[in-house]
């Protein structure tokens, strides 16, 4: 309860104005409401009564009446109004400035934040939680005025006669109990139902996306088994949940209706002994037939609050995140910028000075790794699944922070540099391949100036010149998600032709060119080793002094061959370096270039 | 299937829906009764308040005086009825919620068995989705309609028409001061609303943009780093949140217009009966307690008629739902099973492919005519590029779907006249897609034979020598492999597989290759256990590589739905057709010279 008011205060400090005039909205409304039900039950007494039953009414008392029912009842539309437009600025835009919040976070915090949790829920946290920790704002203006509701309506209860305002004390606090007692019940079997349509859903996504196995293992009767007692406790659950509401519903609407015939008994004796009118008793009852949905929406708003408050402990959680550090972009500059977006001119010097690298509670990955890759050397590094090739390339790409030790690249520690520093002279090509939904050129760019003969040039390099010039509108066509499906070798030589349109000084492949055709890939491998940003000038290129600095992580023989030289990692270290001659001497070297060679091939 | 798209069902459109599903779900002709009880117990306590109000008015509480007798005998008749009205209430809603979910459950799982019962032809990659759609979210539809919008349908429409019948009786000509005043009411909400629709259809399209670009800026993170592309992301995820709050707030227009717009318009209809009721009432014969009734009854209009204009649109899409499930249990099951089977002898079987076509429902031929023997206990490769129909053939011996025309005889029968449970046993495919279900290892490889033991399970390991692979694993066989066997590497994953049809013992043995990549340790296992599996089996393997098609004893080389070549490696290899230019440019790319075909490094 009380982490749901500190969840409203810090949406209302945000946006207080959209707050404030939603309340006040909702205090005209409950004001209004009052208003409208001692309008009729002084129409009853003055007009209505004396009209029909009495000697009749002037014209212009008539025309008051009628004047002050329209009158209330606008001021009482524009006050709903006034409620729900303000009330929903104010919820929306908490929801934008949480979205933006942790869409920032997601953006700002160092990897292993990311690589420590699914994505999926990442995404809940920018999606679902922020929605429903604001679904408490929802009926929060309404909730606001429900205090204003109850004193105004006790006073006109008591002004008329104390016997009203008692049969109101009586039968209110009764609702507010009911219909407690009654979202507590349903909670329980809601919340069950709701699992069990999540189970019924993971049962029928599983099942039909896996039917060939389903069938080929002769497994339909078991799977529709399988379904069919979820979808059975589903609705157990839906049943249980509908005996509480039909225990409640019917008791919760009727109490009104039977408070109503008490207050015409009471107002008929009163009336009697000349206490109170007609019109008395009219206001009363109208205004007892009026007061079940303001409970209701109380009721909602305590319903919704221990939600809100757990996704709101979600949202702080990553809220609270440090940020990776962006150190002070002019400390660690190499050089100045080139029109590429590369920092440097010609191939640098990368090292690895006793780096050693542990995931957040995991055993090292890699330990007191040294390593040096000359200016313009083409280095492949080689090693069995695990054996911390991809950490390797993290740290170089300043993905990740050594845990102990230094990265250097042109001679300047990754750290000094930062992750915005490090991209300027690395390029690197992720294993995993991965297009944004947007158009072939601004994957290419992303964000970078470039021109068409520099995208030319890069994706000729990459050889995906063909298949570009291939698809609907070339450069503009819309790839990734929602776009054209391109195959596992074409995006990899997008991710490729993004990477050398960076004119990087050190150029890194983790693995990327798996799904492209051993024959175009030593092409590809043949024209990196040539720069690709200067001008060629009989045929030598100038601007730079030859080509990038390259790191290679590959599974073909092929590929490694072409390298200068072979670093062998083996258990988070460098076990041997050379040719590649030279190191199938090492057994375990050997062992594994055998195994290359026999699953080599195309795919 | 006819596709329903269009959200919009019209009139007639509704009565062939509401028709067809209850030929689908006769639990609804129980439903009917308690609906019409509960409308009436519901309607009935509402408008008895009016109704008390007025005669207390006029006979009770009278200018000459109170009569309190005749008003203590009203209420108590009135709380009586109110009183029954609970009762009524609560005993037919419980109905009625447990037909509907009998009803729905019902449905449920009859779609489910259907969508299982179909040929595999209808489960492309594309349709899953929408599939798996039917039989959750399009069920969730009806669901929510049954819990509130068809209720609301009935018990509003009763209200209303209840509510202009007693001002009727009280007095046509009021009746119709308050029709004239809600009847501009009618046009406009249903504009409104409809807007309203638009809207929040809008919404969700936002909506989705949004977990668009977060999801990219989530799943790309390390692209994101690697490019410096921090800034540039954080504009574009700021846009669509900006965009998704711009479309809520045009939502929230008319979310905050509708309701006070019906208020103003009851609240006006409300003055307009005053005051013509006490000009005209004396001459049209309606007395002050009547006309106080009429207010209250205005207040019973307004609520049923909001109600009605939102669950219209809440039952056009409810509609359309059940019309797209009434659909698939439309969808006639092709793959029928024999009402008199032939037994499959036992061991290696062979396969004889006559003249088969094959076109899928939607889309176009695929097979054209093949021909081909393949005999007992030999090793067949398909080869061929994407969409050549290598992989339609390999469903087709496993029966996951008929030939158009021709037929397919596996150890002599045609496969139609082959019982389920004698195909299960000896035919078995093992897809490319490595799909495992969300539990142990054991259990995964136990699906391959329902009466397997563990015993059973750990001698399938052990022959395909994949024991030490699985003791090497967090928790050996009882390793859990994750959502679809995500936690295992599409290697892996194969090897569960792989171990699962061993178990099966099956004579023939449908092999459908990983395309993508698969790390070179588990390769070298992957091959071991394959070539221990197929001995003294016939087996078929749809190759991606051209590995697995040298050491087969048959290559079938295929070429936009046809077998274009056929015969063995080194024969295709020396005829020097499309196989012959496969093979060079593998060899190229791949070997060293001087690495002998058995792959020695050294």
């Amino acid at each position: 309860m009380r982490r749901g008011w500190r969840l409203v205060r810090r949406s209302f400090r945000a946006h207080s104005g959209a707050h404030t005039l939603g309340i006040m909205g909702a205090n005209v409304f409950a004001l209004a409401v009052v208003g409208f039900t001692v309008v009729v039950g002084r129409v009853t007494d003055e007009v209505i009564v004396p009209g029909l039953d009495g000697d009749g009414v002037s014209r212009q008392s008539l025309l008051v009446a009628v004047a002050f029912i329209t009158a209330v009842g606008v001021i009482r539309g524009v006050s709903i109004m006034t409620r729900r437009w303000f009330n929903m600025l104010a919820t929306v835009r908490t929801q934008r400035t949480w979205r933006r919040a942790v869409t920032d976070q997601f953006l700002d915090v160092p990897l292993s934040f990311h690589y420590s949790r699914p994505a999926g829920q990442l995404l809940a946290h920018a999606d679902a939680d922020v929605e429903v920790a604001t679904s408490m704002l929802k009926p929060l203006a309404f909730s606001m005025s429900v205090v204003m509701l109850a004193v105004a309506a006790l006073v006109s209860l008591l002004v008329v006669h104390p016997l009203f305002a008692l049969v109101a004390v009586v039968m209110f606090p009764t609702l507010t109990f009911l219909n407690r007692r009654f979202t507590r019940a349903v909670e329980v079997p809601a919340a069950r139902g709701q699992a069990a349509v999540g189970e019924i859903s993971g049962i029928a996504h599983e099942s039909l996306d896996g039917i060939l196995v389903v069938k080929t293992l002769g497994r339909e009767r078991l799977e529709v088994d399988r379904f069919a007692e979820a979808a059975s406790r589903l609705r157990e659950h839906r049943l249980a949940a509908g005996r509480i509401r039909s225990d409640y519903a019917p008791l919760y609407y009727s109490l009104p209706q039977l408070g109503i015939i008490v207050l015409l008994l009471v107002g008929a004796w009163l009336v009697d002994g000349g206490s109170v009118s007609i019109g008395d008793v009219v206001q009363a009852m109208s205004l007892f037939s009026v007061l079940t949905l303001p409970m209701e929406i109380l009721g909602y708003m305590f319903q919704e609050i221990p939600r809100s408050v757990v996704a709101m402990d979600r949202i702080n959680r990553v809220l609270a995140e440090p940020t990776e550090l962006h150190p002070d972009p002019a400390a660690g500059e190499l050089t100045g910028s080139t029109p590429g977006g590369s920092g440097v001119v010609g191939p640098v010097v990368v090292e690895f000075d006793g780096v050693g690298f542990s995931y957040p509670g995991g055993p090292p990955v890699l330990s007191d790794l040294d390593l040096r890759l000359n200016p313009g050397e083409t280095v492949a590094l080689v090693g069995a699944t695990g054996s911390g090739k991809s950490t390797a390339v993290a740290l170089l790409a300043g993905l990740v922070p050594p845990t102990v030790g230094e990265v250097r690249v042109g001679g300047v520690a990754t750290s000094a540099l930062g992750p915005e520093g490090v991209t300027r002279t690395v390029a690197t090509v992720l294993q995993e391949t991965f297009l944004f939904a947007d158009s072939v050129r601004a994957n290419l760019s992303l964000g970078i100036e470039v021109d068409d003969d520099e995208l030319a040039r890069a994706l000729a390099a990459a050889s995906a010149d063909g298949f570009v010039a291939e698809l609907p509108t070339g450069l503009d066509t819309v790839v990734g998600e929602r776009g054209i499906m391109l195959s596992g070798g074409q995006r990899q030589r997008l991710a490729i032709a993004r990477a050398l349109l960076r004119q990087p000084a050190v150029l890194v492949l983790d693995d990327a060119t798996s799904a492209i055709d051993p024959v175009v890939e030593a092409e590809i491998l043949e024209s990196l080793r040539r720069p690709v940003g200067g001008d060629m000038v009989g045929g030598r290129p100038v601007g730079f002094d030859g080509p990038p600095t390259l790191l290679v992580i590959a599974h073909r023989m092929a590929t490694i061959r072409l390298a200068d030289r072979v670093l062998f990692l083996e258990g988070g270290r460098i076990a041997a370096s050379g040719v590649h001659d030279e190191l199938l001497e090492v057994e375990a070297y050997a062992a594994l270039a055998q195994a290359y060679e026999m699953a080599g091939g195309p795919r | 299937m006819t596709d329903v798209d269009s959200r919009r069902i019209d009139g007639v459109g509704a009565i062939s829906v509401l028709r067809r599903g209850m030929a689908a779900s006769p639990e609804l002709r129980d439903g009917a009764l308690y609906t019409a009880a509960m409308a009436l117990a519901v309607a009935g306590g509402k408008l008895l308040i009016p109704l008390l109000i007025q005669v207390v008015m006029d006979v009770s509480i009278t200018a000459d005086g109170v009569r309190l007798g005749w008003a203590v005998v009203l209420c108590a008749v009135a709380a009586a009825l109110v009183v029954g009205s609970v009762f009524l209430g609560k005993i037919t809603y419980f109905r009625l919620v447990r037909t509907a979910e009998n009803v729905l459950l019902g449905l449920r799982v009859r779609t489910f068995e259907h969508l299982h019962r179909l040929s595999l032809a209808e489960h492309t990659a594309s349709k899953k989705g929408v599939l798996t759609a039917r039989v959750t979210s399009d069920v969730e539809t009806l669901t929510q309609f049954a819990q509130w919008g068809a209720i609301a349908w009935i018990i509003d429409s009763v209200q209303v028409v209840a509510v202009l019948f007693i001002m009727a009786v009280y007095s046509w000509q009021l009746t119709l001061v308050v029709l004239v005043f809600h009847l501009p009411l009618l046009p406009v909400l249903r504009w409104m609303q409809s807007r309203q629709l638009v809207a929040y259809e809008n919404l969700r399209t936002r909506v989705s943009d949004t977990l668009g670009v977060v999801s990219e800026s989530v799943h790309g993170v390390e692209v994101v780093r690697a490019y410096g592309y921090r800034e540039q992301m954080r504009r574009r995820v700021h846009g669509v949140i900006d965009a998704q709050y711009d479309q809520q707030m045009v939502a929230a227009r008319y979310f905050s217009l509708v309701l006070p717009l019906t208020d103003v318009f009851g609240v006006t209809a409300i003055a307009s009966v005053v005051g013509a009721g006490v000009w005209w009432g004396g001459a049209w014969g309606v007395t002050s307690g009547e006309l106080v009734a009429f207010v209250f009854l205005c207040n019973l209009l307004v609520s049923p008629i909001t109600n009605l204009g939102e669950v219209l649109d809440q039952t056009q899409t409810a509609l359309a739902g059940w019309w797209k499930i009434l659909d698939v249990l439309d969808t006639e099951v092709e793959v029928a099973e024999p009402s008199t089977a032939v037994p499959l002898p036992t061991g290696a079987l062979d396969v004889r492919v006559e003249a088969v076509d094959f076109a899928y429902r939607q889309g176009g031929r695929v097979l054209h005519g093949i021909d081909v023997s393949l005999p007992a206990g030999a090793s067949v490769a398909v080869v061929g590029e994407t969409g050549s129909g290598k992989t339609t053939l390999a469903k087709l011996m496993a029966r996951l779907a008929d030939p158009t025309s021709g037929r397919v005889l596996v150890g002599g029968v045609d496969l139609r006249d082959v019982s389920a449970e004698d195909r299960r046993r000896s035919i078995r495919m093992v897809p490319q897609d490595g799909f495992l279900f969300d539990t142990s290892i054991a259990e995964n490889i136990q699906f391959g034979r329902p009466d397997a033991t563990t015993g059973d399970v750990e001698a399938a390991l052990e022959a395909l020598d994949l024991t030490d692979w699985v003791n090497g694993l967090g928790a050996g066989l009882d390793t859990r492999v994750g959502e679809r066997g995500e936690s295992l590497s599409v290697g892996e994953r194969q090897l569960v597989a792989l171990a699962r049809a061993h178990l099966a013992d099956p004579g023939l043995l449908v092999l459908d290759e990983a395309t993508s990549a698969v790390d070179p340790e588990t390769e070298t296992t992957l091959e071991r256990a394959l070539e221990r599996l197929a001995a003294g089996r016939t087996t078929i393997s749809v190759a991606h590589r051209l590995s697995t098609a040298e050491r087969s004893d048959l290559v079938l080389v295929f070429d936009a739905g046809r077998i274009a070549e056929q015969g063995s490696h080194d024969d295709l290899v020396a005829r020097g057709g499309v196989y012959a230019g496969l093979y060079r440019s593998w060899l190229g790319g791949t070997r060293s010279p001087g690495t002998s075909r058995e792959g020695t490094a050294r």
